[in-house]
């Protein structure tokens, strides 16, 4: 950290100190903003009647049971090659893993992009290449921008199992959780690069919550922090951005437009709230064929989560991490009973590798 | 997973792609989601894709976000 940031953070824990003048609840929403709150030790900071919950914003991790076990299932079949974000490689399917069904002989094979998985297809002219989409806003548009460039190149091996979900109306469903009782969210840096901040306004409107966009240097949460204290202060909740760098107020024009044109919304499936109507994306009928659920004929099996996992409280701030009893026994990142010790945004494997002390 | 990094433009190889350097990395980046990208442009890439131009801190919009929240810390260490 330069000395300018330092200072920076210095400065917003005391404005914090000033105006938080009463016990304040909020709740980080994203995955990588946990992470670097836990790994730069910024809770050491708070005053103590500030107090910051996980939410819901590690794609992984709320991906559902059954949408697993369904990429693993296509992994075991003929002529079937799996792309997938290196995150989703080492979750715990109800029988397997996608890293075990690669020991067993699967093809399975890591993107760091979208168009990665598309040049596979190209590459696997034999092969139907399925590719595991999922996160948020953030990296949907990608998706969308290769299943235009399949779309135009009839590139008719390529198929996309469609597991993106979108924030803002999984932050209304956590919104309205009485037993939360949350007092604004810290909202998603990058998903907000895209969406702007309008699409979160009922939140500041309907339910009287402070919402703030922040980046993920610790001084840029901190601001959104001081923001969020102020706005509870003045009692005027709005939809604010601590993160002008990134982050314009409409958005990224460009990448709405793409997902405006290839999808729509639907329902979809989250570990820990199960289905939310309208906070997925499917395909638009023009594009339908490259969904692998409609091409293959696929239904998705009902599957039950690992069994005394607690990843979906974890996932909706109800329980810390250490409050699992599994967590560090037999919970740990080399052995994860659930997707939130696998994934590196996933809030049991940041409090294990970086937040234990605060917790003993 | 919504982790983004800014790069560097340093060459526009296509219509839709450009190399884009961090550190001493360089690697192709998508510029599908961003207007006109050009070299030299300082861009969030997150999952190989630029998703938005950076501002730099030295910005008015970041220096007047401090500004706000400087005053209020002003207030706390004077009391
Ligand atoms: S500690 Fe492990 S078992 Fe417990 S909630 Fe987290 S991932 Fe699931």
């Amino acid at each position: 950290m330069n000395d300018s940031a330092y200072n920076r953070v210095l400065t917003a824990s005391r404005a914090l100190k000033e105006l938080a003048d009463r016990p304040l609840k909020f709740m980080e929403v994203c995955g990588t903003h946990t992470v670097s709150i836990y790994r730069s030790g910024l809770r050491t900071l708070f005053p103590s009647n500030v107090s910051l919950v996980s939410g819901p914003g590690c794609p992984v991790c709320v991906t559902a049971q059954d949408e697993i076990d369904t990429v693993v299932r296509l992994a075991g079949m003929e002529k079937v090659a799996i792309a997938t974000y290196g995150d989703m490689i080492r979750v715990p399917g109800s029988s397997l893993s996608l890293a075990q069904a690669r020991a067993l002989g699967a093809s399975i094979h890591v993107v760091l992009s979208a168009a990665g998985a598309l040049d596979l297809a190209r590459r696997l002219p034999d092969m139907t290449v399925i590719f595991a989409g999922v996160g948020f806003e953030t990296t949907a548009p990608a998706t969308a921008a290769v299943v235009l460039e399949a779309n135009r190149y009839g590139q008719d091996n390529f198929l996309v199992l469609n597991f993106h979900k979108t924030v803002p109306v999984v932050l209304e469903t956590l919104a309205m959780d009485p037993a939360l009782a949350l007092d604004g969210f810290l909202l998603p840096g990058h998903v907000s690069t895209i969406l702007g901040l309008s699409p979160y306004a009922p939140l500041a409107a309907e339910y009287g919550l402070a919402c703030v966009v922040a980046g993920f240097e610790p001084e840029q949460i901190m601001a959104g922090l001081v923001l969020l204290a102020l706005q509870n202060r003045e009692g005027h909740f709005s939809v604010q951005s601590a993160y002008p760098q990134a982050v314009r107020p409409e958005g990224n024009k460009r990448a709405k437009a793409l997902l405006e044109a290839v999808f729509e919304p639907a329902d979809a499936k989250w570990r820990g709230l199960g289905l939310l109507p309208g906070s997925g994306l499917k395909f638009r009928p023009p594009y339908s064929h490259f969904d692998a659920r409609i091409r293959l004929g696929l239904v998705d099996f009902p599957a039950p989560e690992p069994a005394g996992c607690r990843c979906g409280d974890v996932l909706t701030g109800r329980i810390h991490p250490s409050e699992c009893p599994l967590f560090g026994c037999p919970c740990t990142p080399e052995e994860p009973v659930g997707p939130c010790m696998v994934s590196s945004e996933g809030s049991c494997a940041a409090v294990y590798r970086y937040g234990r002390s605060e917790f003993r | 997973m919504c982790l983004a990094i800014p790069h560097t433009l340093i060459a526009i190889t296509g219509p839709k792609t450009a190399i884009g350097r961090a550190g001493t990395v360089e690697v192709e980046v998508r510029t599908d989601l961003i207007d006109t990208p050009a070299m030299g442009d300082h861009v969030l890439v997150h999952a190989g894709f630029a998703i938005e131009r950076l501002l730099p801190d030295e910005a008015a919009e970041v220096e007047a976000l401090w500004e706000s929240i400087r005053a209020h810390s002003v207030t706390a260490s004077h009391e």
